[in-house]
C-alpha cells in the first residue's frame, strides 16, 4: 500500500485527518478554535454596544419622540421574529448535540430547519421594511412623519427630526443585525454541505460547534433589539 | 467536546427553550401595562435574563467550558458596561441641558 507508506512517512503516530499539526491533541485544538469565536465575539459586543449607546443617547434626549416613531413599526411581526430565532436556536443546539453524538440525519434535519428559519425571520423582516417604505418613514429626502401624536402627551406631535433619527439607528441597527442573519446562513448551508459529506463526528465538530456560537449571538443582539425599538411606551 | 455529564442534555435545551418563549410572551405583555418609570427597566430586566439562558446553557458557558472562555466573556460585559455606565450616567444627570 503505497499510501500508508507515504502517510507513515509524514507522520510519527496514527491521528484523526481533522487534527492540524501545531496542536498536541484534539481538545487543544477545539478549546483554540472556541477561543477564537469567542475573542471575535467580543469584538462584536463592542460593535454592536456603540449602536446601543448611541441609541440610549438619542432615546434618552427625544423620548417622546421616539415613542411615537416607535409605535409606528409593527409589534406582532418583531414578536414573531423574535420567536422565529428562538427556534432557530434551538435547531442549532439540537445539531451541535446531534454532531457530538453522530446522529447524522438529526444533524441534517436541525441544520436544515436552522436554514428555512433563518430565511423566515429576513423574510418577515423584508416585510416590515416594505411597510417602512410605503409609509414614507425610510430617513432620506421623502421621509415623512407628520401630525404623530406623542403617546401620553395630549395634543403633541413628534418632532419629525428627531423621529427620523430614531428610524436610521431602526435601519442601521437591524439592518446591520440582518446583514449578520446572512452571513450566519451563508456559515450554515457551508456546515450543510460538509455534514451531507459526512465530515462531523463525535471526534470532530468544531465548525458546527462554534458556527453555533455565532448564531446564538446574532439571537441575542435580537433579544435586544425587539424591547428597545418596537417596545417603547406601547402602553398609552 | 465531550458531553459535561452523560445524562441527555435536551430536558434542559427544550427547558431554557420553553423559558425564552415565555421571556417573550412576557416582554410583549409588560409592554401593554403602565409601569410607570419601570416599563424600560422591566423589558432589559427580562432581555438580560433571556441573553444570560442563551449563553449559559446554548452556548455551553455553563458547562464544559474554559477559565479562558469564561474570562473572555466577563471582560466583554465589563467593557460593554464600561461604555454604556458612564456614557449614561453622564446624560443621564445633566440637568442644564
Amino acid at each position: 500500500m503505497p499510501d500508508s507508506t507515504l502517510v507513515g512517512l509524514h507522520h510519527e503516530e496514527e491521528h484523526h485527518p481533522e487534527l492540524l499539526h501545531h496542536f498536541s491533541d484534539a481538545e487543544q485544538q477545539r478549546d483554540a478554535s472556541s477561543l477564537g469565536m469567542w475573542v471575535f465575539l467580543a469584538t462584536e459586543l463592542m460593535f454592536f454596544g456603540g449602536m446601543f449607546c448611541a441609541y440610549l443617547i438619542y432615546r434618552h434626549w427625544y423620548f417622546g419622540d421616539f415613542g411615537a416613531a416607535s409605535k409606528s413599526i409593527n409589534m406582532a411581526m418583531g414578536a414573531t421574529n423574535t420567536a422565529v430565532l428562538i427556534c432557530s436556536s434551538l435547531t442549532v443546539v439540537l445539531a451541535v448535540w446531534a454532531a457530538q453524538t453522530a446522529r447524522r440525519g438529526l444533524l441534517l434535519i436541525s441544520l436544515a430547519v436552522t436554514i428555512l428559519l433563518g430565511l423566515t425571520f429576513l423574510g418577515i423582516k423584508g416585510v416590515e421594511y416594505r411597510d417602512k417604505f410605503i409609509e414614507h418613514h425610510v430617513p432620506g429626502p421623502s421621509f415623512s412623519f407628520a401630525h404623530e401624536p406623542i403617546p401620553g402627551r395630549e395634543g403633541e406631535y413628534a418632532n419629525p427630526q428627531h423621529a427620523q433619527i430614531f428610524f436610521s439607528l431602526y435601519f442601521v441597527m437591524t439592518g446591520l443585525h440582518a446583514l449578520h442573519m446572512i452571513i450566519g446562513l451563508g456559515i450554515f448551508t457551508w456546515l450543510f454541505c460538509m455534514a451531507w459529506k459526512g465530515r462531523f463526528t463525535p471526534e470532530y465538530n468544531t465548525p458546527v460547534e462554534i458556527g453555533g456560537l455565532y448564531w446564538h449571538f446574532v439571537d441575542i443582539v435580537w433579544i435586544y433589539l425587539f424591547p428597545l425599538l418596537y417596545l417603547i411606551d406601547r402602553h398609552r | 467536546m465531550s458531553a459535561p455529564s452523560k445524562s441527555s442534555p435536551l430536558p434542559l435545551y427544550f427547558a431554557v427553550f420553553i423559558a425564552l418563549l415565555v421571556g417573550t410572551g412576557l416582554t410583549v405583555f409588560a409592554a401593554t401595562l403602565d409601569l410607570g418609570p419601570f416599563n424600560a427597566p422591566v423589558a432589559l430586566l427580562i432581555a438580560t435574563i433571556k441573553a444570560t439562558l442563551v449563553a449559559l446553557f446554548f452556548m455551553h458557558v455553563w458547562h464544559a467550558s474554559e477559565k479562558l472562555t469564561k474570562l473572555v466573556v466577563i471582560a466583554a460585559i465589563f467593557f460593554l458596561m464600561l461604555l454604556l455606565g458612564l456614557t449614561m450616567s453622564d446624560y443621564a444627570t445633566r440637568p442644564w441641558s
